[in-house]
């Protein structure tokens, strides 16, 4: 087990260790580390079916030094919730907290129901959906958080096609809407409001949530050494705002001093070089534009005007 | 003795083996079931975590939670429940984890109804869940605290369902021994899993498996299987010094020595059958207890001197026949010649099952005693007015 320092000179233990499968560069690699990072080893992990299981736990491997366990693709708020009430029920609630690390699809599609259910009951679990905007482990298809103009392999950019068209879901505010007291939104572009964000959603009673932006190179289709530049692109320009809602509250904004134009994030990535090349290529990155400036309407994310 | 409710019942052996969690998801006929046990709860006699979820998957997705950080769980379902909770059936037993639930029975939508059959366990076969077939409302209790003594014992480790007939047996009231708490502990110890999640040995469970590795993992769950055949035995024993109640091991016969037409079957259809063959010097019941495992050697020994077997049940694979009947013949098959079998498909979606119906099975039976083989298998009660 790799014991190294971070900023601010703690020793701290590597509880998601190297030789996982992950491609090179993978945000959400990278993310799950820094999460154990800030959650410490009394956490019990619950991950459902996608990249980030099946990149780290090939039998009799396994990249977890935290106990973890991988269910279906889309129960792990279920699983996490059965984890918690036996915890309870055997006494030993202070053992650990609950942790479930879920893509997006598992979060915002098929597991909906279920990660409702979990919030609704009131379960002390924090749920992190790492959001890499499609169904990545089985070959980039897209989900409902497929951003528009974007191209995956099941709303492919095509002679008549642009790709995705519909809006992503507001997690965060499904997330509020059930009365969540912390919810929160992060990006693997800025690791130590990440692990802040982490350590407060633990230590928060009751169910907390963070939508977690962590780009996929591959799916993406950027280099592998740009994942973070990226990420934080997608922050800089508006399209993932940084904030916190703590009991229904908007705090902490993440203010930028000069917002990016769209274009900035959008050109780094294959999946959108269709709108820099097909004709009307313009109008979509236009509304896409839009959804960048309604976001700094909404959070106030410019710090000028 | 006190004369209950079958779902009662249900929910008192439930309670008696101290659950840690309990979830489940309303369907008819299991709702009573859990009403009682959330009852139990609410009124401070059973303490536990009662987690009512979004769906049945989420049930037993919880259950699973539950189980693999080494609590006792619970859950019950039927049908369409039933159906919803498939894939997590397959991910407990391949996890080894031995939740128990009780699988209420009723047939499945289309078109829809709310009554008995059992289509739905028996497509539930191949799960790799211990299921156990009950005949009445006293065995369904008893059976549900010998299911934990079974799935948790160290040498099995699959999760268990007992099998009870929807309406026929949760719905109805009879003369009942319920269990005391303190016999049922002195039973049944504490749930005492060797592997858990815990922080203290931090280990990962539902790991993917290659195909250099699968094959191993199913035919773990195989010899697990093979084990229970000994441990469903054993536990019938033991809860019978203890309770001084038994329903057989793997299977139960009645009238079975000299008969020469036995009768196969599982569940509570066996009642009326009893009363059928009580009449009837030359037939005999044998009634499956234990569907998975499969009573293969005590099928062969029991059927050994039989001349017509017909094996009656309430399922069937389309486009071939009753589940069961495919069972009971390829058990035989090699090793018993000279047997007719016929196959008797019935009271699918509730239909009633009057005596008649037992008696006319008889009839055929004889028939092909005298006269040799001619169909195979048949539904029997179907109203050829509607058809
Ligand atoms: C019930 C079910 N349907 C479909 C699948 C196939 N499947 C496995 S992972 C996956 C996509 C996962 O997407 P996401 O949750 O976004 O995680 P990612 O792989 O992108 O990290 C799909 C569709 C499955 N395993 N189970
Ligand atoms: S496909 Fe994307 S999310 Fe999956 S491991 Fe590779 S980079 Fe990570
Ligand atoms: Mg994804």
């Amino acid at each position: 087990m790799g014991v190294y320092r971070f900023e601010g000179g703690d020793t701290v233990k590597n509880l998601f260790v190297s030789g996982h499968r992950a491609c090179a560069g993978c945000g959400m690699a990278i993310a799950v580390k820094l999460i154990l990072e800030a959650a410490g080893e009394d956490v019990i992990v619950v991950s459902p079916t996608g990249c980030l299981e099946i990149v780290s736990s090939p039998y009799p491997e396994t990249s977890w030094r935290v106990p973890w366990i991988h269910s279906l693709f889309e129960n792990a708020a279920s699983v996490a919730s059965g984890i918690e009430a036996g915890l309870k029920a055997l006494g030993r609630k202070h053992e650990a907290k609950v942790l479930a690390i879920a893509g997006d699809g598992a979060t915002a599609d098929i597991g909906m129901g279920p990660l409702s259910g979990m919030f609704e009951r009131g379960h002390d679990i924090t749920y992190i959906c790492y959001d890499n905007e499609a169904y990545m482990n089985t070959g980039v298809q897209r989900s409902s958080m497929t951003p528009p103009g974007a191209s995956a392999t099941t709303s492919p950019a095509g002679k008549v096609s642009f790709g995705e068209i519909h809006p992503k879901k507001d997690l965060a505010s499904i997330a509020v809407a059930h009365g969540v007291g912390y919810v929160a939104t992060a990006s693997v572009g800025y690791g130590l409001d990440l692990m802040r964000k982490v350590r407060r959603a633990i230590d928060h009673d009751g169910p907390s949530f963070i939508h977690l932006h962590t780009s996929c190179c591959t799916g993406w289709r950027h280099p592998s050494s740009k994942t973070i530049e990226i990420s934080r692109l997608a922050v800089l320009t508006g399209l993932w705002p940084l904030y916190e809602v703590v009991d229904g509250e908007i705090t902490d904004v993440k203010r930028l001093p000069k917002r990016l134009p769209v274009e900035d994030y959008l050109k780094t990535q294959g999946r959108f070089s269709h709108l820099f090349r097909m004709e009307g290529g313009e109008e979509i990155i236009r509304r896409i534009q839009a959804i960048a400036d309604a976001n700094a309407e909404r959070f106030g994310l410019d710090l000028e005007g | 003795m006190e004369v209950v409710e079958g779902s009662y019942a249900v929910a008192h052996a439930v309670k008696c083996c101290r659950p840690h969690v309990i979830s489940a998801y309303p369907i008819t006929p299991q709702t009573h079931i859990v009403e009682n046990l959330a009852q139990f709860v609410a009124d401070g006699e059973l303490e536990c975590e009662f987690v009512p979820v979004d769906s049945e998957h989420s049930a037993m997705s919880v259950a699973l939670g539950a189980s693999a950080v080494g609590a006792r769980a619970y859950s019950a379902s039927t049908s369409q429940g039933l159906a919803l909770m498939w894939e997590v059936l397959y991910n407990v037993s391949g996890m080894r984890l031995p939740v128990v639930m009780t699988a209420v029975n009723r047939a499945l939508s289309a078109p829809l109804s709310i009554w008995n059959d059992q289509q739905d366990t028996v497509g539930a076969r191949d799960s790799g869940w211990i299921q156990i077939y009950v005949e009445d409302i006293q065995e369904a209790h008893d059976a549900l605290i010998q299911a934990y003594r079974i799935a948790e014992s160290r040498e099995v480790m699959l999760p268990a369902m007992i099998c009870m007939d929807g309406f026929i047996l949760t719905h109805t009231y009879e003369p009942v021994v319920l269990a005391e708490q303190e016999e049922t502990d002195d039973f049944l110890p504490p749930y005492d899993p060797e592997y858990y999640l815990t922080v203290e040995r931090p280990l990962s469970f539902g790991c993917f498996a290659e195909p250099d590795k699968f094959m191993e993992f199913r035919y773990m769950q195989h010899e697990a299987m093979e084990r229970a055949r000994f441990k469903i035995k054993e536990v019938a024993d033991e809860f019978e010094r203890a309770f001084g109640r038994y329903y057989g091991d793997l299977i139960q016969g009645y009238n079975l020595d000299g008969a020469q037409i036995v009768l196969v079957t599982f569940g509570s259809i066996i009642g009326t059958m009893k009363e059928i063959v009580k009449h009837e010097k030359d037939v005999g019941i044998l009634k499956i207890r234990s569907y998975r495992p499969f009573p293969v050697k005590e099928v062969r020994e029991a059927l050994k001197d039989a001349r017509v077997v017909a094996v009656v049940e309430k399922d069937f694979s389309a486009g071939f026949e009753g589940a069961l009947f495919s069972d009971v013949k390829a058990a035989l098959y090699n090793h018993v010649s000279d047997l007719k079998l016929l196959g008797f498909v019935l009271g699918l979606g509730g239909r009633d099952i009057p005596p008649e119906d037992i008696s006319k099975i008889i009839e055929r039976s004889r028939v092909v005693m005298d006269q040799g083989l001619k169909e195979e298998w048949e539904f029997i009660g179907l109203r050829g007015e509607i058809l």
